[in-house]
């Protein structure tokens, strides 16, 4: 298959879910509020006399990002539980990686926005400086995401369909997840302490590395994971 | 059934010879200088170590070969390493903390090979929480091919992320490029339960092979019957 033509199966995927989460707004909303409460949990778990919140924020960002992304994982496949949609989904005729592409598309989307939100509240609760970072931080994120989304989008389709679907794929993906969050985290401190691009490079490299194995092993497998 | 019978003779044989390696471990073998008899649980820690990393790699092999082939033997081994690497991994997440509370004085600590096996551990319970929550055979196969791979190439991520910080563990002693720097009568004991440890493992995993095997069957069996009976 021509690669432009698997684009834009992909994105026709992908803006069948966002529209309808457009039109709906529920899980957006909830997820925002989650990360809110998340944020307000830490706020008052910690003692503001004992820890210095530039020294928590990067653990703060990504405990609140990794949680956020995991709940939301879940969507992309549970939108096709209803009337058998995913059964319609596999008949179209469009490639089973674009599929994935699409949802993988969706989710980045939507765990995207999450960090939006979340980001400046974490900024504007723990009195953190992130604008003058927020082009190198906007990357460390990004690339995090791509991560472990990619993993979450094809662990969420085998999850999905079992009982315990929500748990299953937290404790699924979260090994997963821990590496690029614990480069991402590395790299976020230096970030907002204002130390220079330069020292946080190796983290990037790896976070790169992590997406391009994990996102291309995830195309190739997404197939097995879907009835034949 | 033959293989279930061989695995518990392998098993069985594998067992005694582990208590002889320990009886050559702690009466014929000198003991370590600095670190006394706590080193002694080195023969235990180690091979278990290897085994455990190994029957990830195997898991992930399996898988990949399933995932062409659609062969349930390929299935069925993976399930059955998975299982068995559970074990032994528990066994290394054991045995370190007594270890390296009286060496380290610490029962634990965040150090690169320790948080790598916890990692095996983890991954090792999610695939088989996966297979247990899934209940279509074939459904059931294809899923754990697909994270028993994903598992394989996670743990060389994790190896590569934790070597960059500093670790408690020695670094290898036996498994390097150069020549292993262990006295011989040590090397003797550990290569002697390096190989019982391999016997364990084919044992441990031919049982829970069989196992599996007659359990599908089971499942066949029962699903016959039930489809005949509630239609």
């Amino acid at each position: 298959m021509r690669s432009p033509e698997l684009l834009r199966q992909a994105w026709a995927v992908a803006s069948k879910d966002l529209l309808i989460e457009f039109r709906s707004r529920t899980a957006i909303v909830s997820a925002a509020m989650f990360v809110i409460l998340v944020l307000l949990v830490f706020t008052f778990a910690r003692d503001p006399t004992a820890v210095a919140a530039i020294d928590l924020a990067p653990s703060i960002l990504w405990v609140t990002l990794t949680f956020a992304a995991v709940l939301a994982l879940n969507r992309a496949f549970q939108l096709e539980l209803e009337n058998q949609a995913l059964d319609g989904l596999l008949l179209a005729p469009i490639s089973r990686s674009s599929i994935y592409l699409g949802k993988l598309i969706a989710n980045l989307v939507f765990v995207g926005t999450v960090e939006l939100i979340g980001v400046p509240l974490l900024a504007l609760f723990f009195n953190v400086a992130v604008w003058p970072y927020a082009g190198p931080l906007a990357l460390v994120i990004a690339l995090a995401t791509l991560g472990f989304v990619s993993v979450g989008t094809l662990f969420s389709a085998m999850t999905v369909r079992t009982r315990v679907s929500d748990l299953l794929l937290a404790v699924l993906v979260l090994p997963f997840m821990i590496p690029p969050l614990m480069w991402a985290a590395r790299a976020t401190g230096p970030l907002l302490a204002g130390r220079p691009l330069s020292e946080i490079a190796g983290w990037l490299k790896m976070l790169a590395a992590y997406d391009i194995v994990f996102l291309a092993l995830a195309l190739f497998l997404f197939p097995a994971t879907v009835n034949e | 059934m033959k293989l279930l019978r061989a695995g518990q003779w392998i098993t069985g044989l594998a067992l005694l010879l582990l208590a002889g390696v320990y009886v050559r471990a702690l009466a014929f073998t000198p003991v370590e200088r600095m670190q006394g008899l706590a080193q002694k649980i080195f023969y235990l820690h180690v091979p278990a170590a290897i085994w455990a990393e190994t029957a990830m790699i195997l898991v992930g092999i399996a898988s990949v070969f399933y995932l062409f082939l659609k062969d349930p033997r390929l299935d069925r081994f993976a399930a059955a390493s998975a299982e068995v690497g559970a074990v032994f991994a528990v066994i290394i997440l054991t045995t370190g903390p007594i270890w390296g509370k009286p060496i380290w004085g610490t029962w634990w600590s965040w150090d690169a090979r320790l948080t790598l096996t916890l990692f095996l551990f983890l991954l090792y319970m999610g695939y088989l929480l996966l297979r247990n929550a899934v209940s279509d055979p074939g459904e059931r196969a294809r899923f754990s091919a697909v994270l028993g791979i994903c598992g394989m190439v996670l743990v060389p991520f994790i190896h590569f992320s934790v070597y960059m910080f500093r670790t408690l563990h020695p670094m290898p002693i036996v498994l390097k490029p150069s020549s292993p720097s262990l006295p011989p009568a040590m090397l003797a004991t550990w290569l002697m339960s390096l190989g019982v440890f391999t016997l364990l493992y084919v044992g441990f995993v031919m049982q829970r092979y069989g196992l599996s095997y007659l359990r599908e069957q089971l499942e066949l069996a029962g699903d016959g019957g039930r489809g005949r009976g509630e239609g």
